[in-house]
């Protein structure tokens, strides 16, 4: 068996000395040159690399090596302190907001109204407000701010619960919200849910039961059911408590665009009312985000279509 | 000494390759490590971290049962882009009380580091149920169970007791309480009072609500607990970044 005889090609080549089984040995070939080569640059790059960047550490402390970085502190004064990614970090942010402070300036200087109409001012709202929304609002509002039916505000269109103009999106993005509803399945009969579900769906332009309608306004306006203290005698809502508007097309809870036909508009509409809503929670993005960020979102939002 | 150690010991004895294959490999990491027990810079100090409630500590555990770190890393590098996505790079105080960390290195989801108070507690519920329901490119599975099954309260006080023993501030007795009032303030250190622990857990998921229903507490109230925390607990408006740069 060929196995079985010492290659003839390779006997006088080097070996280890090292025997096993009365015939197996070991090769010693070196390594090429271009392999030893390497480990050495390597060798020597790591020297080099101890003595620019914090490296060994002796007692209690390190190294921290010869490369230092400049930035500005706190109170505004040049600082220097060795190498490492904090301070690289502080340094490259304060050279981005360095390039984008001359928009930011005007951003935060400028009124509202005429930053819109600056053309320059607002393609900058609008590049670096879309990245600013997909990073912070885009997971509720959905990446074109068009909201989610049953749990996010659309942002897109015109009706607002707490309010559209500049100053209200501002108060909301900053301070947050909490959209609150009671449950009346206890205060109320399934009889009178009902009736007001028939009067709210009538006036978003639904034909429904005259008759029920009728008795659904009446409990409307009444001290029964008090619904007018927060939608509002017209029903169209109060923006200072954030209450929706009942008489227009739009739903953000009750699921009436979904639903195929009456008996499912009305189902949903009565859940809304025996249950109540204790959600709605838009958290409060003052001290996660920058004033300017703000703004610049605030701004994004209003021209995102519906802002007044 | 060694005269006599010839590698052929090494190699015709599996068990002694085996203890000098691990002492070999055990250097880079022993070299990399070790300093950092004895740097006094290591650990920032920063007001404001304390170890977690109970709830927020069972919801930990679920975190950690459903394996949300193989998606999920724990920890905002000090990058620019991470900066800006994602909010203030951790710092190593901030996991102190984490054993063991979720730094982790795998993001096929978003870094959950600062996810606190980010969403509302309902996004939390709409998204952990379904997340596709609110996030459309999601590739994130559904989690249905976590609102149904009830959240096991019965061993907190003895998984604190486990953590305290690796060092995480739990309190035992009336000695230990009246340390963690001095250290964290009356509010906090009741919170981390072992033999309230189950009292505590259930007035938290009653106060805070996560999941949406009063009537019980859910997995889902505690996993919410515990990603509402995350990344909160350190007021950064109150420090100032160059401090944070001579950590390093």
């Amino acid at each position: 068996m060929a196995e079985n005889t010492p290659n003839q090609a390779s006997a006088g080549a080097q070996t280890t000395g090292h025997v096993w089984d009365g015939d197996l040995q070991e090769y010693n070939n070196p390594l090429p040159m271009w392999w030893i080569w390497g480990l050495y640059v390597t060798i020597a790059f790591a020297l080099i690399y101890w003595v620019i960047y914090p490296s060994w550490p002796i007692g209690k402390g390190f190294l921290p090596g010869l490369n230092t970085l400049t930035y500005t502190n706190s109170e505004g004064q040049e600082e220097t302190w060795h190498w490492n990614t904090r301070a690289k970090l502080m340094r490259e942010m304060q050279d981005s907001l360095a390039a984008q402070k001359p928009y930011y300036d005007k951003l935060m200087a400028m009124p509202y109204a005429a930053i819109v109409k600056d053309p320059e001012l607002s393609s900058f709202v609008i590049s670096a407000g879309k990245t600013a929304f997909a990073d912070n609002c885009a997971a509720c509002h959905q990446s074109g701010g068009g909201g989610k039916l049953g749990f996010f505000p659309n942002l897109t269109d015109d009706d607002w619960l707490y309010g559209g103009t500049f100053d209200k999106i501002h108060e909301t993005i900053s301070r947050g919200r909490h959209g609150y509803m009671p449950p009346f399945a206890e205060a109320l009969s399934a009889e009178q849910i009902d009736a007001l579900a028939h009067y709210v769906l009538s006036l978003s332009g639904f034909n429904m039961d005259a008759a029920k309608a009728a008795k659904g306004n009446a409990l409307f306006h009444s001290h029964t059911a008090a619904c007018f203290y927060c939608h509002g005698d017209d029903a169209r809502g109060r923006q200072d408590i954030g209450s929706a508007n009942l008489a227009d097309k739009v739903w953000l809870w009750a699921d009436v665009p979904g639903a195929g036909d009456d008996a499912g508009r009305l189902a949903a509409v009565r859940q809304v009312i025996r249950g109540g809503l204790n959600r709605g929670v838009m958290p409060a993005w003052e001290g996660r985000l920058k004033p300017e960020q703000i703004k610049l979102l605030t701004i994004y939002v209003h021209e995102l279509g519906g802002g007044r | 000494m060694f005269k006599n150690l010839k590698h052929e010991i090494l190699e015709t004895n599996t068990g002694w390759l085996v203890v000098a294959t691990m002492f070999a490999i055990s250097i880079g990491g022993l070299v990399e490590i070790s300093p950092l027990f004895f740097i006094k810079d290591t650990l920032e100090d920063v007001p404001g971290v304390r170890p977690y409630t109970p709830l927020e500590s069972r919801g930990r555990d679920i975190y950690l049962r459903e394996g949300c770190y193989t998606c999920h890393s724990q920890m905002v590098r000090p990058f620019r882009d991470e900066q800006l996505r994602y909010g203030h790079y951790s710092l190593a105080a901030e996991s102190k009380y984490d054993h063991p960390f979720q730094w982790g290195s795998k993001r096929t989801g978003p870094d959950l580091a600062r996810v606190g108070g980010k969403y509302s507690n309902e996004w939390h519920v709409q998204h952990l149920l379904r997340p596709k329901s609110v996030v459309p490119e999601s590739v994130m599975p559904n989690y249905p169970w976590l609102l149904t099954t009830p959240l096991d309260v019965s061993d907190v006080g003895a998984r604190m007791r486990a953590l305290r023993t690796t060092g995480v501030p739990y309190s035992a007795n009336q000695e230990e309480y009246r340390r963690n009032v001095e250290k964290f303030g009356e509010q906090v250190a009741r919170t981390l009072h072992i033999p309230d622990a189950q009292k505590n857990l259930v007035a938290q998921a009653q106060d805070g609500n996560y999941d949406g229903d009063r009537s019980s507490v859910s997995e889902m109230d505690a996993l919410v607990a515990y990603l509402q925390v995350l990344g909160t607990m350190v007021d950064f408006s109150k420090i100032k970044p160059e401090d944070l740069v001579k950590y390093r």
